[in-house]
């Protein structure tokens, strides 16, 4: 039976929690003591589509709404209002048929068994998933050389390393061969070469299988890396969505550029669109806009400047701003920092 | 895969974590039995003292108090999930986990953890209970075969579905839920006895309300063909009141867990 | 033992004695329990005693007995220190030994006030539903009764208060118990039954049969429920009532000293292995 591709379509999501003001945890004087309540707009009309074979990521800073979508999303959560389709499916009208055909990974929490060897847990949810015998071990066999878990398969899920642990989760959570997959914060805490190995994994998974990614993460290299789209939610909206060099272009274009000369740096008068960043002995920082001057003019102009001064300029470097400078100048513009 | 063969997978792995070491386990239920047979010592004791009880001789009572303490075992034995469930999966937000699993949230919890410690209180309960049968006659054995066999269902059915409200209640609170125990260890407690010494407001509250004597009193009557309230010939159908329990614990369980998806964590 | 470490065992005390106050649902929760399982006690007390009065205790007197026992439950060692058994779950239980106070007394404070603080809200709620409500209710017949004279209750009190340092003394042990076997599980599981059973919780100790009776005194569990119970009822007069309080006192001090063996023992053991 061909599962239909996932095409995600959410329109005008809002949900509103009650939360006891009083904290849960601190003791009452009676059992079912009245409790004051306040309510909070996690989501105020979230809209977006995602087509099936994508791979889109979903940022926003802690308590943006974020993982309230995700609940939504996989079904755990039920809206106040709004409209969500997943491969033709409600998430929360139909959560059984539904979770059949998504695959979780979060970061934070594991879901194999604790106790049991990694192969025991696959096993078991070949059985939660009902995965026919001949299929499974297909797929199993497939997960398990590209995620290299052979020579881990018989450990207790316990004594595995977080690297490994997480490697496991993915295969567990494809085990059903899902065309959609979410995953929440998936590298974190790994070390680099287990980020690599999970971001390269799932760039292939979507290549070669077509399957739909929904992405969340703090770890703005995993979006670089792997989105072509980024979805940016704060304060329970949408605040931008496009492809992330749009993102970029629109928030921080500038560039940053480096110059070294073989003695103390020359005065120059600056062209249009170059701001000066620092200077000190014989290193000059200057700030421009490639729209406004050309990165060679300026170059030029610096070469020249130092020909005049009697020094020469012996290296010159230009970085585009770091990611995270990116989405926090973003998340300030909007006012949705943390 | 149906839920059964599922449940029974599920069980396979949790006895994998539990019988890590077989010699201390087999030590530790050793010790439990022992001490739990000393409760019906007590009983004994009483009536050794006593002579009798209200009409009924130790050998009846041994029939009673095996019968509830086979039904909570193996209540205890398969609900384990549901018993811990506040702390298990509320706490650490674990129950998300089975609402992302394609699978009735009944069967999972179910298939959390299947429990062995009760086995010592299975095995002292199912002593006493061979023992009272031996002691006392009863109605032949093609009658009490089967009747045992409904009666010690409705009675899991029973303890399940009180084991199944608490985890439904702990979706609202996760403080005092310890008063529960009325129902298991006191039930228990109350059903190691014959109803009729219980004074009348207990009898109806633990039969028409919680129908714990619709398993342990009403089906022994039933196969010692005893005179009493209701007739022998009504008495076989008691146990059904443990399975309606059931499916009503079920329904609320199912409403607090679509109240849950609505209101959020 | 220096004044400084006075007040270190006091501030451990009070400590816990707070923390365990705090519970008050689930006091609350715990005094239905009780209530629920004294009331199907007293219905089958009842019956049993049917017409006869031939036995060592009247049913009034029994009643009376099973409240106090339903309220003192507290009492019972229910087992090793929780923050124990977790310290020892995550290695951290080095910690707690190597702390610059003697472990036994640091250990037997924390008991103590655990005990207390468990104790005293739901002794206090017992004594108000059993000793006033029920009789204001119409059931006197069901109610607690009160000591025959003054001097009973005062002895009853001395009694209960042995009665706790030896529980806390047990409950040391237990948690020697946990550091040595790793788990909590094995003591927990063997001392709950064993208590409730030969403190009198389950069944008054004066209606197992004679011929174990003066055994049954003699053991340690009898001064967490059975003897303090005795002194309420009036039974327990001139030597006897000396008897039963250096009975208890007996016990505190053999495991006060079996205690601190076994602790010293342990501690070396950990040394040994590095743990």
């Amino acid at each position: 039976m061909p599962i239909p591709p996932a095409r995600i379509v959410v329109e005008d999501l809002h949900k509103t929690y009650r939360i006891a003001t009083r904290a849960a945890t601190s003791p009452r004087p009676w059992p079912f003591a009245r409790r004051a309540w306040r309510t909070i707009e996690a989501l105020r009309g979230v809209s977006f589509v995602i087509e099936p074979g994508t791979i889109t990521g979903l940022i926003g800073p802690n308590g943006a709404g974020k993982s309230t979508a995700i609940k939504i999303l996989s079904g755990i959560l039920r809206p106040s209002a709004g409209h969500v389709s997943v491969g033709g499916l409600v998430p929360w009208a139909d959560r059984i048929r539904h979770v059949g055909r998504i695959g979780v990974v979060f970061g934070q929490r594991s879901q194999l068994w604790w106790d049991l060897p990694v192969e025991g847990g696959f096993a078991l949810l070949r059985d939660i998933y009902r995965v026919p015998p001949d299929r499974y071990r297909a797929r199993r066999d497939r997960l398990v050389d590209t995620l290299g878990l052979r020579d881990i398969l018989d450990q207790p899920v316990r004594q595995l390393s977080l690297g490994q642990r997480m490697r496991a989760e993915l295969a567990a959570a494809l085990l059903h061969a899902p065309p959609l997959l979410i995953l929440d914060e998936p590298t974190i805490g790994l070390d680099a070469p287990s980020k690599l190995a999970v971001r390269a994994f799932v760039q292939e998974l979507n290549r070669t299988e077509g399957t739909t990614v929904l992405l969340t993460t703090h770890d703005m290299h995993d979006i670089e890396a792997l989105a072509g789209r980024v979805i940016v939610i704060g304060h329970g909206r949408v605040l931008a969505d496009s492809p992330f060099e749009t993102l970029r272009a629109t928030t921080l274009s500038g560039r940053r550029l480096t110059a070294e000369f073989d003695g103390p740096a020359p005065p120059l008068l600056l062209p249009d669109g170059v701001t000066p960043l620092s200077q000190g002995g014989q290193v000059l920082e200057l700030g421009f806009d490639p729209a406004r001057i050309a990165a060679a003019d300026l170059i030029r102009a610096l070469a020249s400047a130092a020909d005049m001064h009697g020094v020469v300029l012996s290296d010159v470097s230009i970085t585009r701003p770091s990611i995270e400078e990116v989405i926090s100048r973003f998340y300030e513009r909007h006012g949705a920092a943390g | 895969m149906s839920g059964l063969s599922l449940w029974l997978r599920y069980a396979r792995a949790s006895l994998a974590g539990q019988v890590r070491y077989p010699g201390a386990f087999a030590l530790q239920m050793a010790g439990h039995f022992a001490t739990t047979l000393l409760a019906f010592a007590g009983i004994w004791i009483l009536f050794r003292r006593f002579g009798s009880l209200h009409g009924w001789t130790v050998g009846q009572v041994a029939l009673f108090y095996g019968l509830v303490n086979i039904e909570f075992a193996i209540a205890e034995m398969a609900g384990r999930g549901f018993e811990i469930f506040g702390d298990a999966f509320l706490r650490t937000g674990e129950f998300d986990r089975i609402l992302l699993r394609p699978r009735w949230t009944v069967l999972q919890v179910l298939g959390h953890q299947f429990r062995l410690r009760p086995l010592a209180r299975l095995a002292q309960g199912a002593a006493i209970l061979a023992l009272g049968l031996a002691a006392t006659p009863v109605r032949p054995a093609l009658f009490t075969a089967p009747m045992l066999a409904w009666a010690v269902g409705g009675g899991v059915a029973f303890f399940l579905g009180v084991l199944i409200g608490q985890a439904a209640l702990s979706f609202r609170t996760l403080e005092s839920l310890e008063i529960v125990n009325v129902l298991t260890y006191g039930g228990v407690e109350a059903g190691q006895y014959p109803f009729d010494l219980y004074a009348g407001w207990f009898r109806v509250l633990m039969t028409w309300i919680a129908p714990l004597g619709a398993v342990t009193y009403y089906p022994v009557l039933a196969i010692l063909d005893h005179p009493g309230v209701p007739p022998p010939a009504i008495a076989p159908l008691a146990p059904g009141l443990g399975y309606l329990f059931l499916g009503a614990m079920l329904l609320y369980w199912q409403s607090a867990v679509r109240r849950h998806a609505s209101s959020g964590s | 033992m220096t004044p400084a470490d006075l007040t270190a065992y006091l501030s451990a005390f009070r400590a816990r004695w707070q923390v365990t106050l705090q519970y008050r649902a689930a006091a609350l929760a715990g005094v239905v329990t009780q209530i629920w399982w004294g009331a199907i006690n007293l219905m089958v007390y009842a019956a049993f005693y049917g017409g006869t009065s031939a036995a060592p205790l009247t049913l009034p007197q029994t009643i009376s007995y099973v409240w106090i026992m339903q309220g003192t439950l507290a009492l019972m060692p229910w087992g090793c220190d929780p923050d124990i058994a977790d310290a020892v779950r995550s290695g951290a239980v080095a910690h707690d030994l190597l702390r610059p106070v003697d472990p036994w007394w640091w250990w037997f404070c924390r008991a103590a006030a655990r005990i207390l603080g468990r104790l005293l809200p739901r002794a206090v709620l017992m004594a108000g539903f059993a000793g006033v409500l029920l009789p204001l209710a119409g059931l006197d017949r069901w109610a607690l009764h009160l000591p025959p004279r003054v001097a009973d209750a005062a002895l009853f009190g001395v009694s209960i208060v042995l009665g706790l340092l030896l529980s806390a003394c047990i409950t040391v042990l237990l948690n020697v118990a946990t550091v040595r076997t790793l788990s909590p599980l094995g003591a927990n599981a063997v001392i709950t039954p064993l208590s409730l059973i030969l403190s009198g919780n389950m069944l008054p100790l004066a209606l197992f049969p004679a011929a174990v009776q003066h055994l049954l005194l003699l053991q340690p569990f009898a001064g967490l429920g059975d003897l303090p119970c005795r002194f309420w009822l009036g039974t327990l007069h001139g030597p006897w009532a000396a008897a039963a309080l250096a009975q208890q006192v007996a016990w505190i001090v053999a495991l006060t000293w079996g205690g601190r063996l076994a602790l010293r023992r342990t501690l070396c053991q950990l040394e040994v292995q590095g743990g």
